[in-house]
């Protein structure tokens, strides 16, 4: 009896400590979240080599807007979308914008149920899709904007044998061959026959293809540019997921260059932002061999631009790549990634959110971002002029109906 | 008769030389079985110590990453994801240590040899198979069937986590209360204290340095965990101290997030260097997923001590 | 009277919750049975078409799809555990039979680190680390035990393999077990081994004799509980497997598995509401896996007496 209560008595001191240290820690806590403000907690002052080659072009951006806006879609344009963000908000400083990477076929089934006021997509939309779209664009139908351009290059890890510098040189018809296992060595004689100058340095060793084992817009533009520039060594229909499994999957680009990266003989298709420190396969167009550059990419929507048929009818810039070029100096593999919008808004304000976005993504301050902090190659300087009266024209319900009639 | 010939059975000293052998080997292969477990966890220290400490500086703590780009200056931090863990954590508490204690003293205190003990009981040990993803999906779903489709916050995070730290809990608790010598309650009865004012008053109290003990190591279980946060809170880059709106990044989150965006692309002609206007680091998600493990790790640590050092300096002697 | 009545809330608060998590855990199974139903109740074609996108167009059946998982996924734990147990054991034995008795709580603390860092960075340490560390030990694995149909060739560089894979999964299992282990072989009577030992077995003669046969039923049950986590684990196997669909055992070659955790958090991101069913449905199925195993432990530790409890009674 008594030792029990002995117990107790010691429970009950041993008690008190708790409730001092459960004191200190509460409001240590609520201390530190009131210093801190609210949202802007944290953050962080841009680099002053975003903001401020927005600033010239404060003119365009005069209507100012406040609140939340939602973008979805593709994760191709992840990285140039986050990086215009940042310019953008410097012209429009009381604006939240966010921008989902959920994949591309997401982002547009999102649109299409008028949740964001646009989406990113790799894949120009389907006619169903177009359709449906009328829905959330009262009436009309919704544009395709041609925003983000990026090449996809060929890359390879050959470090050890001093290769990674020198571009090594394959035709589509070899490359086919790799990522279908019919070339598994990297001294094979066709490989030899393409690139005389290096053919002693090239090492008997296995070749390792690295391809996307998510969903991706990139692994179909590789797959068919494969398709068009190799029918008889590409045999499967161009997808979203690769269609074999030799060698290696990874899940995203980066990842890609990742498994490149930690071992020799190893090749795989990369958007070309990520390969630095990688070799880059120097492809076969024509009778020539042209390595992944912005500037050759350029070259390739430039003539594509040129050359598709009803390019901007209804608001549609649907470039069809001509991946089959014989163009010198054009590099054929690149990803082409657009902006879904509508043509009317519901409101006045997403309405003159989107419009100010489209326009600042195409501007040249925007063009340059991405291009700097994203790898993309620039959209043609005539394309864009033929893009921008097409954005200018996005209204509000009320003008927009207005203007039809 | 014969005496019988003992030294038959004496072992030849070839055998025994052999079962030393095997003593010997033995011995030796146990000794290297420890040694093969130190390896990886000096190599998993030393990496994340030696890559972690490059970006972890007060800068990397005080800031998130809003207005980062790429691999350019200003390099930004953890402080969303600190804010993210430290609400979703407490708000799994907030749901998992009332209902996982009152469960406990359920089971130790009102319900012995019932049916429904055993079943409790042994739904208790399902729930602590729960893979920790499917904890998450369940989260997801639930939010999704209330609240609308697509709902993903703090709370739908903590959601997930208690339910894996409420059989933790219980567990701990459970095993803390039965230790508590009978003695003391039947002489709270025996003074007439009424049984729900004994297992408050002297039971808990008793076993309450257990307990918390207990509750902080279900802490450092859970938050480390990644999968389950990864469907249910989302990430963002700004910091959000919306427990109940808009998604909310986590430390682990955050390690994966950096992982997985692998290097990023700098402007042509930037500056190389240390921090400064216009300088870009190709390699810095890398650096600041490794330093946001070393914090990780440090949390854990730091938690684990905790529980331990409570268990042991408040430890009720129960004899 | 009042207290009489603050005495049953108090009783019934304390049922309140014990029946509450019986409702949780039915809740976990009803909610996820709720959103999955659409695979298999909803538009069937829809249904077909999800899964076709999830594999590549190689199936459109749910069973053909997650079966790949389902073998992916037991052959990594199944590895790991294989690798983990002898080790587990050993340090078990090194603690509680080996070790100088004032190193033995230190040890144990060692292992419990282990325990304690996250597995979102064993992923980080997996994936930049072992995995370029590996490719070694993988050559010669093959070259020795190349005619094992396990380690067949060809072995994959970077060997981002369900053979890496499982050595992190035993890493992160090793603590479990070792445990688990440490706490029954530290129960063995002490009459048992001390007349071993008058016998004149040498000491590991007297393990097993005495010590392991004792904690037979618990190391089992112990490495039941380690698969179940292995199982159930996502982010090392996410961060480093080369994902593949198929049935294949060749575990040094990259490209041939894939678990049901690491598919779900994998997929997950950028699945449309029928994609995040099916990925929900599988869940399902591991959920179902796990339960097996974690049941199957513990009707092993019932069958073994209450271990846990007989060694706080004796401190």
């Amino acid at each position: 009896m008594r030792l029990s209560h002995n117990d107790h008595s010691e429970c009950v001191q041993s008690a008190q400590p708790w409730r001092r240290i459960l004191r200190t820690v509460l409001v240590g806590t609520s201390a530190s979240v009131l210093l801190c403000g609210l949202a802007a907690c944290g953050d962080n002052t841009p680099s002053p080599s975003l903001t401020q080659s927005s600033a010239q072009a404060q003119g365009s951006y005069t209507e100012k807007l406040s609140g939340e806006f939602a973008a979805a879609g593709a994760s191709s344009q992840k990285s140039a979308v986050d990086a215009l963000i940042v310019g953008y908000s410097a012209l429009q400083p009381n604006i939240a914008m966010s921008y989902d990477p959920s994949g591309s076929g997401a982002g547009v089934n999102t649109f299409l149920t008028g949740a964001v006021a646009w989406a990113g997509s790799d894949a120009s939309l389907s006619d169903e899709q177009i359709q449906s779209s009328q829905a959330v664009c009262l009436g009309s139908t919704a544009f395709e904007i041609p925003v983000y351009v990026s090449p996809i290059a060929v890359a390879y890890n050959l470090s050890d044998y001093g290769l990674n510098d020198s571009s090594v040189h394959m035709s589509p018809s070899t490359i086919a061959k790799i990522f279908t296992g019919k070339i598994t060595s990297w001294d094979d004689p066709q490989l030899k026959k393409e690139n005389p100058d290096i053919a002693d340095k090239l090492p008997s060793l296995e070749i390792t293809p690295v391809w996307r084992s998510d969903k991706s817009g990139t692994t179909k533009t590789f797959q068919t540019y494969l398709h068009h520039t190799a029918p008889n060594d590409w045999t499967s229909e161009p997808s979203e997921t690769w269609p074999n499994s030799l060698g290696q999957g990874a899940k995203g680009t980066p990842a890609v260059t990742m498994t490149i990266g930690q071992a020799q003989g190893t090749l795989g298709y990369a958007d070309f932002a990520q390969v630095s420190g990688l070799g880059t396969v120097a492809v076969g167009v024509g009778s020539d061999y042209v390595a992944p550059s912005p500037e050759a990419t350029a070259k390739l929507i430039d003539e594509s631009a040129a050359s598709s048929d009803s390019l901007g009818a209804d608001g549609r810039f649907v470039i069809d790549v001509n991946y089959a070029t014989q163009e010198s100096g054009v590099y054929p593999i690149a990803l082409v990634s657009y902006d879904i919008a509508c043509p009317v808004y519901k409101d006045a304000r997403t309405a003159t959110y989107t419009k100010q976005w489209l326009t600042y993504a195409l501007s040249d301050a925007g063009q340059k971002i991405s291009q700097d902090n994203a790898g993309s190659a620039p959209i043609p300087q005539s394309l864009r002029e033929k893009m921008l009266p097409v954005i200018d024209s996005i209204t509000a319900a009320s003008s927009g109906t207005a203007a039809k009639n | 008769m014969r005496t019988p010939d003992f030294d038959k059975f004496k072992p030849t000293r070839s055998s025994l030389a052999a079962r030393k052998r095997t003593d010997m080997l033995m011995r030796v292969l146990i000794y290297a079985a420890f040694l093969v477990a130190v390896i990886p966890l000096v190599s998993v220290l030393y990496t994340t110590i030696v890559h972690g400490i490059t970006r972890f500086d007060w800068y990397f703590l005080t800031h998130n990453m809003r207005g980062v780009v790429g691999g350019l200056y200003p390099y930004g931090g953890i402080l969303h994801a600190a804010v993210g863990t430290l609400e979703i954590t407490l708000g799994a508490m907030v749901i998992s240590v009332p209902l996982g204690i009152m469960t406990a003293v359920y089971l130790v205190e009102y319900s012995a040899k019932k049916r429904l003990h055993k079943t409790i009981s042994f739904f208790i040990d399902v729930m602590s198979g729960i893979p920790s993803i499917v904890a998450g999906l369940f989260a997801y779903s639930m939010f999704s069937l209330i609240f609308g489709p697509g709902t993903v916050n703090g709370f739908v995070g903590s959601a997930a986590l208690s339910i894996l730290m409420i059989p933790t809990i219980v567990r701990s608790t459970e095993e803390m209360l039965s230790i508590v010598p009978v003695d003391l309650r039947e002489a709270a009865y025996a003074l007439g204290v009424p049984k729900s004012r004994t297992i408050v008053r002297i039971v808990l109290r008793t076993a309450l340095p257990g307990i918390v003990s207990g509750v902080i190591l279900a802490i450092a279980r859970v938050i480390g965990e990644t999968a389950p946060l990864l469907i249910a809170a989302g990430s963002i880059s700004s910091t959000n101290f919306n427990l109940f709106s808009g998604r909310m990044t986590t430390l682990p989150v955050y390690v994966y997030n950096e992982f997985q965006q692998g290097m990023a692309s700098c402007p042509a002609g930037s500056a190389l260097g240390t921090d400064a206007w216009g300088v870009c680091v190709p390699g810095i998600r890398m650096e600041r997923a490794w330093a946001a493990a070393l914090v990780l790790i440090l949390l854990v640590l730091v938690l684990n001590g905790i529980g331990r050092l409570v268990a042991k300096v408040f430890a009720v002697k129960t004899k | 009277m009042k207290k009489l009545t603050a005495d049953k809330l108090f009783r019934w608060t304390a049922t309140a919750a014990g029946i509450l998590i019986l409702g949780v855990l039915a809740a976990v199974f009803v909610f996820l049975l709720i959103q999955a139903s659409p695979v298999f109740f909803g538009d069937r074609a829809a249904a077909e078409k999800t899964i076709s996108s999830f594999t590549g167009g190689r199936t459109t059946s749910f069973l053909a799809f997650v079966g790949p998982l389902i073998f992916g996924t037991v052959l990594a734990s199944g590895l790991a555990l294989a690798l983990a147990f002898f080790v587990a054991v050993g340090i078990a034995l090194f603690i509680s039979h080996y070790a100088p008795k004032r190193l033995s709580s230190l040890l144990s603390y060692v292992v419990d680190l282990l325990a304690a860092i996250p597995s979102v960075v064993y992923g980080l340490w997996g994936a930049l680390v072992l995995v370029p560390n590996m490719y070694p030990v993988w050559q010669v694995v093959n070259a020795v035990f190349g005619w094992i149909p396990l380690f067949a060739g060809p072995v994959s560089n970077p060997p981002r393999t369900v053979a890496t894979v499982a050595v992190v999964l035993a890493v992160m299992i090793l603590p479990i077990i070792t445990s688990m282990a440490r706490d029954i072989f530290v129960q063995t009577p002490l009459l048992q081994q001390e007349a071993a030992l008058a016998l004149g077995a040498t000491k590991w003669e007297m393990i097993k004799l005495a010590v392991l046969p004792f904690g037979a039923n618990g190391l089992v049950s112990a490495s039941m509980l380690g698969l179940g986590r292995a199982l159930g684990e996502t982010m090392a196997v996410l961060m480093i497997l080369s994902p593949g669909s198929t049935y294949g055992i060749h575990l040094l070659t990259a490209s041939q598995n894939q678990t049901i955790a690491a598919n779900i958090a994998a997929q997950f991101p950028e699945a449309d509401s029928l994609g995040v069913s099916t990925l929900i449905a599988s869940g399902l199925v591991l959920f179902v896996i796990t339960f097996i195993v974690n049941y199957i432990a513990r009707r092993i530790t019932k069958g073994g007496g209450k271990l846990t409890f007989r060694k706080k009674e004796k401190k």
